[in-house]
């Protein structure tokens, strides 16, 4: 019996070719996500503004983690503006746009994302003078008893608004320091089977994230549920002298998962890090 | 080619309705076991790839897992209809993996119970659309949404059912494997069905806890047991000593971890780097210990 499921298989794969999604197509960019966030822009693909980095096998599809490195550095003259990342076959592709500053010092950052297949994640830099950037990399969520959730959902609520600095690298005055900004929120999906009524879960997201040293800004994010839960962020910020990082952030909720147009605003929060270089 | 899915689909539904009965053993009075083989679910095996079986009382049957396809669902039920002829009145789900579950629908009737974690049914809900939307590519199975079917009896801590001069006692664990793992203790042959809280051969996969598994496992450790079934390998009568493997694989996963996270290292960097001795004692080890380390990455740097 089970030749004959294999003979099936194979037939199924011979003939049904369709089903298999090419490695790393760009369909839902061309057809969709270009038109959708970058009309009529042109856009560059090339490594050469910034690069980024994620696993070809995610091995837990509710982490995968990614890194966008810029190959410029930020001076007052020239520097990476903003970028946004994407997640083409995700639910809801739109993983975050994020606004840096010469003062970042330089526009690295790394996050945690929710990839739910088969997926090319890009990231576009659009540098002071007006440029776009893309590059992207194909990652292949891997399947099994994963699913693009967070594990455990009640420790989750629990420890919900507990925000963590961490400058693992130490700071040099005037130099580029490692941040890591660890942020513990569920950021909830919304994503559920709809028939199991009693379980009806409003998505529950960071939407807006601040990032400041003594009131200058060095990261703005917009940012939505690709997201992972505890959403985790690596970046850098000049200190000149002993002085406050800050982050500041809100939640939101939303009607559909995959529309931002029925949703209602939940609560701001603020956490303070002193930095003595 | 409408014709050739034609023929397929004809080829398939007979295929299923002359699927055999699937092979268990009685590896104690009453208890069968079908034992599974370790293989990375996919097209092949169709995620068929779990410890599933039932045990008889004197009045019905309680199945535990229903199986990773509906097909096994069926092949199972066939299998409990050549053994007794007293009927099913409860499914028992250990947890919301595919493999444990999508055997469901084949019980699906009148007079049988579904029976799981009080936090089986959200786990369902969160977790069944993802499921559901690649079991097609990724198991070769089709299936939809009556296939997830939420408990009708919710274990909150623990729960007696009775089978007809055969009490089972079901414990909801705290979160462990997953957040809805529920345990099997059969009173009269002394026989623990522990279902994915232990792993044998095939590598310990977490997906809750990896604090709360250790925490279970040293409860665990402390009771005797005749004969303990596992979710994944072979039925063991030395409880706990073949647990420790996994308890000490969990251990230093849980150890390395916080070294790393304590030298401010990323998620990254241990996942390329955390202990990789323990790789000639599990099978599927390369499938599921960088998933385990992430995930207990994740865990672990929020303990202080």
């Amino acid at each position: 019996m089970n030749q004959a499921y294999k003979i099936i298989g194979l037939l199924m794969l011979t003939i049904l070719p369709g089903i298999a999604t090419a490695e790393g197509d760009d369909d839902t960019w061309n057809n969709i996500l270009k038109s959708q966030f970058f009309a009529g822009k042109n856009i560059e693909e090339s490594d050469a503004v910034i690069e980024l980095e994620a696993p070809y096998r995610a091995e837990d599809p509710a982490i995968v983690p990614v890194k966008v490195s810029s190959k410029i550095p930020q001076s007052k003259d020239k520097y990476i503006k903003k970028v946004w990342l994407l997640v083409d076959k995700n639910p809801f592709p739109f993983v975050g746009e994020f606004e840096f500053f010469p003062e970042s010092g330089k526009a690295d950052l790394a996050m945690r994302v929710r990839v739910n297949t088969y997926s090319n994640i890009r990231a576009i830099a659009e540098t002071n003078d007006g440029k776009l950037t893309m590059t992207k990399k194909f990652v292949k969520a891997s399947g099994g008893c994963s699913a693009p959730i967070g594990a455990d959902l009640d420790e989750a609520m629990k420890r919900l608004g507990k925000v963590k600095f961490r400058l693992d690298g130490g700071v040099t005055p005037g130099q580029p320091a490692l941040t890591q900004l660890m942020i513990s929120h569920p950021n909830l999906t919304g994503m559920q089977m709809d028939q199991m009524t009693r379980f009806i879960r409003k998505s529950h997201f960071i939407d807006q994230l601040k990032v400041s040293f003594n009131n200058k800004p060095v990261l703005n994010a917009k940012i939505d549920i690709a997201i992972s839960a505890d959403p985790n962020f690596r970046f850098y910020f000049v200190p000149d002298k002993a002085g406050e990082l800050k982050a500041e952030f809100t939640d939101v909720s939303c009607e559909s998962p995959t529309s931002r147009n029925v949703c209602s605003k939940g609560n701001s929060y603020s956490q303070s890090y002193t930095v003595t270089p | 080619m409408n014709y050739v899915l034609l023929a397929l689909g004809l080829l398939i539904s007979q295929a299923s309705s002359a699927l055999p009965p699937l092979p268990v053993k009685q590896i104690a009075p009453g208890i069968y076991l079908h034992l599974s083989q370790h293989h990375w679910p996919d097209r092949d095996n169709h995620g068929e790839i779990a410890n599933i079986g039932f045990i008889v009382g004197d009045k019905c049957v309680a199945v535990i897992d229903s199986g990773g396809s509906p097909q096994q669902g069926i092949a199972l039920r066939s299998a409990i209809k050549q053994t007794t002829t007293k009927p099913v009145c409860y499914v028992i789900n250990t947890h919301v993996h595919p493999d444990h579950i999508y055997g469901n629908i084949a019980f699906k009737e009148p007079g049988i119970q579904f029976v799981g974690h009080h936090k089986l049914a959200r786990a369902m809900a969160s977790r069944g659309g993802h499921y559901l939307g690649r079991a097609e590519e990724l198991l070769d199975i089709h299936i939809n949404q009556d296939n997830i079917i939420p408990p009708d009896l919710q274990v909150k801590d623990g729960m007696t059912l009775n089978l007809g001069n055969r009490e089972l006692l079901l414990t909801a664990h705290p979160t462990a494997h997953t957040d809805n793992d529920l345990s099997i203790y059969d009173k009269t042959t002394d026989t623990l069905w522990a279902a994915d809280l232990l792993f044998l051969e095939h590598i310990p996969v977490i997906d809750g806890s990896i604090k709360g598994w250790l925490a279970e496992l040293e409860r665990l450790e402390k009771n005797h047991y005749k004969l303990v079934i596992p979710g994944h390998g072979k039925p063991v009568t030395d409880w706990p000593a073949s647990m420790l493997p996994q308890k000490a694989y969990l251990a230093d996963l849980a150890k390395d971890i916080r070294a790393l996270i304590k030298q401010g290292k990323t998620l990254e960097q241990a996942v390329n780097s955390v202990d990789l001795s323990a790789k000639d004692h599990w099978q599927l080890f390369d499938q599921f210990h960088r998933k385990n380390v992430t995930i207990a990455f994740a865990e672990l740097e929020w303990e202080d």
